[in-house]
């Protein structure tokens, strides 16, 4: 039986499209530090440090988790680094947890981060296939025909996804660290922005930012000794699938299913729309919000666009999704997935500020990577299993 | 080098040559491009054909792909992306249609460049043909063919499950 574990430190750096102040070094640190902060701890309480990162090749830094050792304060203690794309920040969190709960740590520290600034992602994401035709274009050239196919399937009208694009953008408002705080944006102006990868506008796509999220996680006997807010970890699940194989299901990948599902299971959750207070959802894409309500089992197949219309993923709405402006509002890509993960804690430690839900006791964090192939998702509460 | 707030950042460019060994299951596949055809490779166990055959590995029953199966030439297109957004590297005018096309007698689509048409009119269920480039200019690579084109055949319909693979 797994040991308990509790998020008691959280730290984000202030996201922005280019953190010219200061080098990749200090962007983890400027994280770190105010995760400690939060925690009430020093480097020297840390036992162990998990960190994670996009492809290496984001920003031409191979095996920054060596470079970054010193930065980190990591003499004398072990470091790991993991990498599952654009998920890593949620996988990173969830393996520095399972130190935790294993038993063979009591205070783990755990980072993601990027500094898109300093490459180029879309470059980066767009490499030559050898002997394939190179008519790719980045993330959003990937995304987009599987959006298509939601729109065909589901029936949803065209501007869903300004609707959610609209949402996380007022929303950021409320978060200072957040990239973009653009508050003025409309339904009808969102709908006025070009179509970049038809059907995804520019309105529906998430910026490129730099930024880093830092956790501080402890075990049950030394989280209750520990003074403040906690948000115990009730449950986590990570599932994979390869990007493709004959008859994907594209839109709603298996493995996202079979994520939730474990998670719901592990957690004693039977209805996640009834007993889950707010989601921090991995949405780079605005069409991935009504998609992703399905495939977590929140909303019945083809019905999550309708959520998105009547409000129940906004602020005051019965599930509100991404109250931090989420993905769309600040994507420093290898932090993104600890960001959705960090943001549910806030919310369960009542931190959250200005986009706190009130009285928030059980956060959902989620993160997807790769061609929709890989899953994290974690179940904080204020109280412990 | 640019300065901001009196910190220095130098611009680095880095540039990687790679080799890539094919390996003996997408030997096959590539000699065919050179000969003019789509060579794919069923699976044993669940009899699904893949083109490309990637790595010689079914990716859902993990078993060694075995025969070689022609597939095409003309396909259906399951899903696009009308692309917008000019990136580095980039060779095609915009705007351009990038389409999933299922090839004839395969299980798997793959990506390819649409052109001919508007791009307002490509649709799911759109039948194509593949438009090849001089035979001199040919390697071992789907550039090979310049691009697919509308064959003018009634569309096929796709299930429901459009956005499927």
């Amino acid at each position: 039986m797994a040991d308990l574990c509790a998020v008691v430190g959280v730290g984000q750096t202030k996201h922005a499209a280019c953190r010219a102040d200061v080098s990749i070094a200090g962007l983890v640190r400027e994280a770190v530090d105010r995760a400690l902060t939060d925690a009430n701890i020093t480097i020297a309480d840390v036992d162990a440090i998990v960190i994670g990162k996009a492809p290496d090749s984001l920003e031409g830094v191979a095996m920054p988790e060596l470079w970054l050792a010193d930065a980190l304060a990591a003499h004398g203690k072990p470091v790991f680094r993991v990498h599952t794309a654009g998920s890593v920040g949620g996988s990173t969190a969830i393996v520095a947890a399972q130190h935790v709960m294993a038993g063979i740590h009591g205070t783990v520290l755990t980072i993601g981060f990027e500094k898109q600034s300093d490459g180029n992602a879309m470059w980066a994401l767009s490499v030559p296939i050898p002997f394939g035709m190179p008519v790719h274009a980045g993330a959003g050239g990937y995304f987009s025909p599987i959006v298509r196919g939601y729109i065909g399937r589901s029936g949803a009208p065209k501007h869903i996804g300004a609707m959610v694009a609209v949402k996380d953008r007022t929303n950021a408002c409320k978060n200072p660290y957040a990239h973009l705080h653009e508050p003025d944006w409309t339904l009808e102006k969102a709908l006025e922005t070009p179509m970049l990868w038809d059907p995804i506008r520019f309105i529906e796509t998430c910026p490129s930012s730099d930024g880093a999220m830092a956790l501080v996680l402890m075990s049950e006997e030394r989280a209750d000794k520990h003074a403040g807010p906690k948000a115990w970890v009730h449950a986590t699940s990570m599932r994979s699938e390869p990007t493709a194989f004959a008859g994907r299901e594209q839109v709603s990948p298996v493995a996202g299913e079979m994520c939730a599902a474990d998670l719901w299971r592990k957690a004693g959750i039977k209805n996640p729309a009834e007993e889950i207070d707010v989601v921090e959802m991995y949405v780079p894409f605005a069409w991935f919000e009504p998609m992703w309500l399905e495939n977590l089992g929140f909303a019945p197949r083809n019905e999550g666009w309708r959520w998105v219309e009547d409000g129940v993923t906004e602020m005051g709405g019965s599930l509100p999704v991404n109250p931090s402006g989420g993905v769309l509002s600040s994507n420093p890509i290898g932090a993104s997935g600890m960001l959705r993960f960090g943001e549910a804690a806030m919310q369960v430690m009542g931190k959250a500020g200005e986009h706190q839900i009130d009285g928030a006791k059980k956060a959902v964090g989620h993160a997807y990577g790769g061609g929709s192939q890989f899953f994290a998702m974690w179940l904080v509460s204020s109280t412990k299993p | 080098m640019s300065e901001a707030d009196g910190l220095v950042r130098l611009r680095q460019p880095i540039g990687v040559t790679y080799n890539w060994s094919a390996g003996p299951n997408a030997t096959s596949h590539l000699a065919g491009l050179m000969n003019g055809q789509f060579v794919g490779k069923r699976c044993p166990s669940c009899a699904l054909v893949y083109f490309p055959p990637r790595n010689g590995v079914c990716p859902k029953c993990a078993k060694i792909l075995a025969g070689d199966v022609e597939v095409g030439p003309k396909g259906t297109i399951t899903t696009f992306c009308i692309v917008n957004v000019p990136f580095l590297g980039q060779k095609i005018k915009l705007p351009y249609v990038a389409a999933q096309i299922l090839l004839d007698g395969a299980d798997i689509s793959m990506q390819h460049l649409i052109q001919e048409c508007e791009a307002e009119d490509v649709r799911i269920g759109m039948r194509v043909e593949p438009v090849w480039k001089d035979k001199s200019e040919w390697g071992a690579t789907l550039e090979n063919v310049q691009h697919f084109r509308p064959t003018g055949e009634p569309d096929r319909v796709m299930g429901a499950e459009s956005g499927a693979s």
